[in-house]
C-alpha cells in the first residue's frame, strides 16, 4: 500500500480529461469512447498529472477543497480508475 | 417532443474514395463521386456546428479519409474545437511523416484496419498489396505515442484466424484490438453468402477472444461482439436513432445511421442547406425513429424495447422491405426466418454461384 501511495498516477495514454459545456460535466475521452464523470472523480483526475504521488494528490485535494481524511476515497477511486484503464502509474 | 440529447459522436465520412476494394465494405453500392464531395469550408462548418451542440467524439472515416488532401486542415480545426478525433484508416495514403504531422496537429487516435494477419489473405481481400505497409504504419502509430488500435473486420474468409490476429496485435503492442463483425450493408450485403460465418465459427472466435482477454488483461483490450445474426436479439443500432450518433456522408447528407440513405419515407437533409443544429433537433429524418410512436408489433409491446429500440431500421428495410418492422435478427420478429435461412446457407457450406464482388466505382461516375 505504501508503494502505491508514493507512486505517481497519470491519465493513461490516449485518454483526455475535459469540461463539456453542453453536458455540464467533465468527461474522459478515449479512442471512440467517453465517460461522464461526477465532480469528485473529475477533481481527483485533475490532479493526476504524473508528477504528484498519490499522497501529493490527496494533499492537493485536501488543500483545494479545505477537506480532511480524503485518503480512503482517493485510494478507492484510483484503484477503480486503474482497473478501468483510465489511470496508469508512471 | 422534448429537445433531444446532444449528439456525442460525429462521423465525418469525408470521401468514398479508397485504394482498397474490400468485398465486406459497408459503403453503399452507389459510391459518392469525388465531384460531389463537400469542400473544406463546408466540412469546417460541420465540425464547428456539431461541436457547438455537444459532439465530442469525431471519427474521420470514409472510404479512406487519407485520400482527402485537406485532412490536415480538418484535424487541426477539430483539435482547436475540442474534439477527440479518431482517424479510421487502412493506413494506405500515409507514411511515418504524415503520422507524425497528424500528431502535431492534435489527432488523438489512429485506428489501422487489417484484412487478415497474413499478407496473402490480407492482400487478396484488400485487392492490393498493402499488408507490409499496414505493419509499418501500425509501428509508426505506436512510435508516435498514440494509443494503437487495430481493427480486424471478421467474416467467413478470415474468422478461422482470430488467434493469429490477436498474436499479431500482441506482437505489435496494440493497446486495443477490435474484432469487428462485417456489417451486412452495401457491398457486404451483396457478398453476404461469401462472408457470413457459421454459428460454430462465431462461437469459437468468441472463445478465443475471451481466452486472450484473460491472458492480456491490463495490456491489451480486446473487443469482440457476437454478430447480431447469431444473438436472437438486435443491437441498439448506433446507440438508438438520433440519440448519440450523427454521420455526415461525403456529399453532405446528414444521416442518423451511416446506412440510412435511401430508407423509404425518410426525409433527410444536406448540411449544405441546413445547420447541424436544425438537422439534429428539428429535422424530420432525425425525429423519424425517435421515441416509440413508429413502432409496430412485436416492438410496441416488447419489454425490451428500451434496450434495443427495435434494432436496426436499415437492416429491417434491407431484409423485409419495411424499416418500421422489427429488426429481423430478433427472434421475436415474424421475419426472423430470413436471418436463420442465411445462417443455414452458411452452415451447409453452400458455395454460391455468384462470384465475390470487390468494391469498385461505377465506371461512369468520377
Amino acid at each position: 500500500m505504501s508503494d502505491t501511495l508514493n507512486s505517481k498516477p497519470g491519465i493513461a495514454l490516449g485518454y483526455r480529461l475535459q469540461w463539456e459545456e453542453v453536458q455540464q460535466c467533465h468527461v474522459l475521452l478515449y479512442p471512440e469512447g467517453m465517460v461522464q464523470l461526477n465532480d469528485t472523480a473529475a477533481a481527483i483526475l485533475a490532479f493526476c498529472d504524473g508528477k504528484r504521488s498519490v499522497l501529493g494528490v490527496i494533499a492537493a485535494l485536501e488543500n483545494e477543497y479545505e477537506a480532511e481524511d480524503l485518503r480512503e476515497d482517493v485510494v478507492a477511486f484510483l484503484h477503480e480508475a486503474v482497473d478501468r484503464g483510465w489511470v496508469r502509474y508512471g | 417532443m422534448a429537445k433531444p440529447p446532444p449528439p456525442l459522436w460525429l462521423l465525418a465520412e469525408v470521401t468514398h474514395s479508397c485504394p482498397l476494394q474490400c468485398p465486406y465494405c459497408s459503403n453503399p453500392l452507389d459510391l459518392i463521386p469525388k465531384k460531389d464531395e463537400l469542400d473544406t469550408e463546408n466540412w469546417l462548418r460541420v465540425l464547428h456546428e456539431a461541436r457547438q451542440i455537444g459532439a465530442a467524439q469525431l471519427g474521420f472515416s470514409g472510404g479512406e479519409p487519407l485520400v482527402r488532401k485537406d485532412l490536415e486542415v480538418l484535424i487541426g480545426a477539430a483539435r482547436k474545437l475540442g474534439f477527440y478525433s479518431n482517424l479510421i484508416t487502412s493506413g494506405i495514403g500515409m507514411d511515418a511523416e504524415r503520422v507524425e504531422r497528424f500528431r502535431e496537429l492534435g489527432l488523438d487516435h489512429i485506428q489501422v484496419s487489417f484484412q487478415a494477419d497474413d499478407a496473402v489473405l490480407n492482400d487478396y481481400l484488400a485487392g492490393t498489396h498493402s499488408f507490409q505497409h499496414k505493419l509499418d504504419m501500425a509501428r509508426a502509430v505506436k512510435a508516435n505515442g498514440y494509443p494503437m488500435v487495430l481493427c480486424f473486420v471478421i467474416h467467413r474468409q478470415n474468422i478461422g484466424q482470430v488467434r493469429q490476429m490477436l498474436d499479431l496485435a500482441a506482437e505489435l503492442q496494440a493497446d486495443y484490438v477490435e474484432l469487428a463483425t462485417a456489417q451486412y450493408e452495401g457491398w457486404a450485403l451483396l457478398n453476404r453468402d461469401h462472408l457470413l460465418p457459421t454459428q460454430a465459427q462465431v462461437r469459437e472466435a468468441e472463445r478465443i477472444a475471451h481466452e486472450y482477454q484473460a491472458k492480456l488483461k491490463g495490456k491489451m483490450r480486446i473487443y469482440y461482439v457476437v454478430p447480431d445474426y447469431y444473438e436472437n436479439r438486435p443491437k441498439p443500432c448506433v446507440g438508438g436513432w438520433g440519440r448519440v450518433f450523427l454521420a455526415v456522408a461525403p456529399d453532405g447528407l446528414a444521416l442518423p445511421c451511416h446506412s440510412a440513405r435511401g430508407l423509404p419515407g425518410l426525409e433527410l437533409h444536406n448540411v449544405r442547406e441546413r445547420s447541424i443544429e436544425w438537422i439534429w433537433n428539428e429535422s424530420p429524418g432525425f425525429n423519424h425513429f425517435r421515441g416509440e410512436g413508429w413502432m409496430k408489433e412485436p416492438c410496441r409491446t416488447c419489454d425490451e424495447r428500451e434496450k434495443d429500440f427495435g434494432g436496426c431500421h436499415c437492416q429491417a428495410f434491407k431484409l423485409t422491405g419495411d424499416p418500421t418492422n422489427a429488426d429481423p435478427t430478433c427472434a421475436k420478429s415474424p421475419h426472423h426466418h430470413l436471418v436463420e435461412k442465411a445462417i443455414d446457407t452458411s452452415e451447409l457450406g453452400i458455395i454460391t454461384s455468384k462470384p465475390i464482388v470487390f468494391r469498385q466505382r461505377n465506371k461512369n461516375s468520377k
